[in-house]
């Protein structure tokens, strides 16, 4: 190559293009992008997308990757699960009109807080709400491609069955990652056969199924802000010094 | 809407990286109104503004704003008394230059 390639910096904006979707829910699909200079990044971290109109007006949304980095003949995959948000801006847009080969901006890998090292040895909770369970997924998928023994438990509030999103690879993952737990809280809608009413996650479930504060867990929390604000109470009211309750919240926008 | 909603200094991420080159969601900063110290990832970010607003998740205080224009941006921190950045460990000595 003649040029030079620019430093692989995360702030720069790269052109990157969709190379396969798949549906997860009736509001939630992956978005598989083809990134060509992509740095990696750890579970956890987030991108920017950033769509510009044939007028030049732009919209930027953050979007947290769903999964280590895939080779693809084309180039580094990085994945993303987008949820539509009702109104929103970007993501129906993403969902309803963005298709096979368009492309679209990235930068990143972005932020250094919300992250998990599969070198990490504590218990690692995680507590999801909605589609919070997105940067949570990257974690459990990167467990098991780093080989951690490390025992995760997974608690994840949906409205209904049909809101899981990675369902099917959830089932398989807890019956395959030796080490992985998950509970589920329903808030609508439970399934049959369900023991106990549709409730919003509360002090019983964190209790139950997450780890107790003397075992010193690493907590991950995502979800609608007032979802990790109710979490994160009750979590440093059960004991868990607030600094090892790492949290990521997602707003209105979309 | 009845009440704003917020965002976590998690997204502060991106913008601010077109101002640093290191990552500053990490680093640890003080409220210069209550002196709470803690993780720039855990302040509360306002982005229903012209800017970023984003405000001590113990007090409020406005913390930073940051607005961008087409060719330049606006950083104010005057409600940050200091920012500790975590550095990769080249140089155990700051040496003269």
């Amino acid at each position: 190559m003649a040029t030079s390639k620019p430093p692989r910096t995360a702030n720069r904006w790269q052109v990157a293009r969709l190379v396969e979707r798949r549906v997860e829910t009736r509001t939630a699909q992956t978005l598989v992008l083809e990134v060509p200079d992509w740095p990696g990044h750890l579970p956890g971290q987030h991108v920017d997308l950033r769509l510009t109109a044939p007028d030049g007006y732009q919209a930027a949304r953050s979007y947290s990757i769903a999964g280590p980095v895939v080779d693809g003949p084309g180039g580094p995959r990085v994945e993303v699960t987008v949820q539509r948000v009702h109104d929103g801006e970007v993501s129906p847009y993403l969902i309803d009109v963005f298709g096979d080969g368009d492309p679209l901006e990235v930068r990143g890998p972005l932020g250094g807080w919300f992250i998990w090292r599969p070198e990490e040895t504590a218990p690692v909770q995680l507590v999801a709400g909605g589609s919070g369970i997105v940067p949570l997924m990257a974690m459990i998928r990167a467990r098991r491609a780093a080989g951690s023994k490390v025992p995760f438990r997974l608690i994840y509030s949906v409205r209904t069955p049909s809101d899981v999103i990675y369902a099917d690879e959830l089932r398989r993952r807890v019956r395959d990652d030796f080490g992985l737990d998950i509970a589920y809280v329903y808030t609508r809608e439970a399934p049959e056969g369900w023991r106990g009413e549709p409730h919003r996650i509360g002090l019983a479930d964190v209790n139950t199924h997450g780890w107790p504060p003397d075992l010193q867990p690493l907590t991950y929390v995502c979800g609608p802000t007032a979802f990790v604000e109710t979490v994160a109470d009750l979590l440093v009211g059960l004991g868990h010094p607030s600094r090892q309750v790492k949290t990521e919240r997602f707003g209105p926008t979309g | 809407m009845t009440e704003m909603s917020y965002l976590d200094g998690n997204m502060l991420d991106g913008p601010m990286r077109e101002l640093f080159t290191v990552d500053l969601s990490s680093a640890m900063g003080r409220c210069e109104n209550c002196g709470m110290t803690g993780s720039m990832a855990s302040l509360h970010v306002y982005s229903n503004a012209p800017g970023l607003v984003a405000r001590c998740p113990s007090c409020e205080q406005v913390m930073l704003r940051l607005v961008r224009g087409p060719d330049r941006a606006w950083l104010d921190m005057r409600g940050t008394t200091f920012l500790q950045v975590p550095m990769p460990m080249e140089q155990p000595f700051p040496g003269p230059l």
